[in-house]
């Protein structure tokens, strides 16, 4: 069907509801007039009611969505500058489990200064603290200890005193007097488009040599 | 409407859509308030449908000519050939 070269957003969405609204009942009689652009040949349509909201409803989608990938671009101007602590200062136990895995308790303090991640498009932050050690059998072991959500900048600055939420156990003996690295990892949940993640990592700490 | 006013229709429609996209971007930024750029824009959007899509008189003020009664009395319509008897042969 030959369509007026404008509507070329026509084609996202297709609703094929065709009716003639119109405020004054007209009987169709033979048009006098000529064709319009014989250069092309092609016949030109008269858009109603029900195309007219169609064309509308089309583009007014397409340009939020761009909008919102706009939006997720103007992340990356957000040059963050974010810091963090941890201090250990209890280890609560430090056993071996009846099926020969260690396992330790922690009680860690955290203290962290995450505000400048927040942008416009932040939904909200994921952060998690994870003990990273390595092993003979695994080159790399990461044990998420901790972690929380962040639904605004005003709490992204906080110090908190807890003991770890998620159990420190390794896969098979191999902590005692292990040296690891805590890591504050962060995921930057935006409200539209992409989301960011990084980490900082704190090493020097190491669990004692023997069992308590 | 007529061909005049579609045009203009749908000229409108693209421009205004457009400048309501900038300026609620624009605001949203600048106050750093993502809630703010989607309410602006919805209001864009329904301030152009009330504008654009209903058949206001503005768009009418080159109506079409329709033919006269007595003219169309005078070029009756073409009656369509009966030829049902006639069936086009399948070769197989």
């Amino acid at each position: 069907m030959a369509r007026d070269s404008g509507i070329w957003q026509n084609s996202f969405i297709f609703i094929s509801v065709d009716f003639n609204f119109s405020l004054r009942p007209k009987i169709k009689r033979q048009q006098l007039q000529q064709r319009q652009g014989t250069k092309t040949g092609k016949k030109k349509k008269m858009h109603s009611f029900g195309y007219r909201a169609n064309a509308l409803l089309t583009f007014a989608v397409t340009i939020l969505a761009l909008m919102c990938a706009i939006a997720s671009l103007s992340d990356n101007l957000n040059t963050p500058s974010p810091s963090a602590q941890i201090e250990i200062l209890n280890i609560n136990w430090f056993q071996k489990q009846p099926h020969g895995n260690d396992e330790v308790s922690l009680t860690l303090n955290i203290t962290a200064d995450l505000q400048s991640l927040f942008t416009w498009n932040t939904k909200q932050l994921f952060i998690f603290v994870a003990a990273e050690y390595e092993t003979p059998k695994n080159a790399l072991n990461q044990v998420s200890l901790w972690d929380a959500i962040i639904p605004a900048k005003e709490f992204a600055k906080f110090s908190i005193h807890t003991s770890n939420k998620y159990r420190f156990i390794d896969q098979g003996h191999n902590l005692r007097g292990k040296e690891f690295n805590l890591t504050l990892h962060w995921h930057v949940m935006p409200k539209t488009g992409k989301m960011f993640a990084n980490k900082i990592v704190m090493s020097g700490y190491h669990l004692p040599e023997d069992y308590r | 409407m007529d061909w005049q006013g579609q045009k203009l229709a749908e000229h409108l429609m693209q421009i205004l859509l457009l400048a309501f996209a900038v300026v609620a971007f624009a605001t949203g930024y600048i106050m750093g308030s993502f809630q703010m750029m989607i309410l602006i824009y919805a209001g864009g959007v329904v301030l152009t449908t009330l504008v654009t899509v209903p058949n206001w008189p503005f768009f009418n003020r080159h109506p079409l000519k329709w033919l006269d009664p007595s003219e169309a009395e005078k070029h009756p319509k073409p009656q369509l050939a009966v030829n049902s008897k006639k069936k086009s042969v399948k070769k197989n």
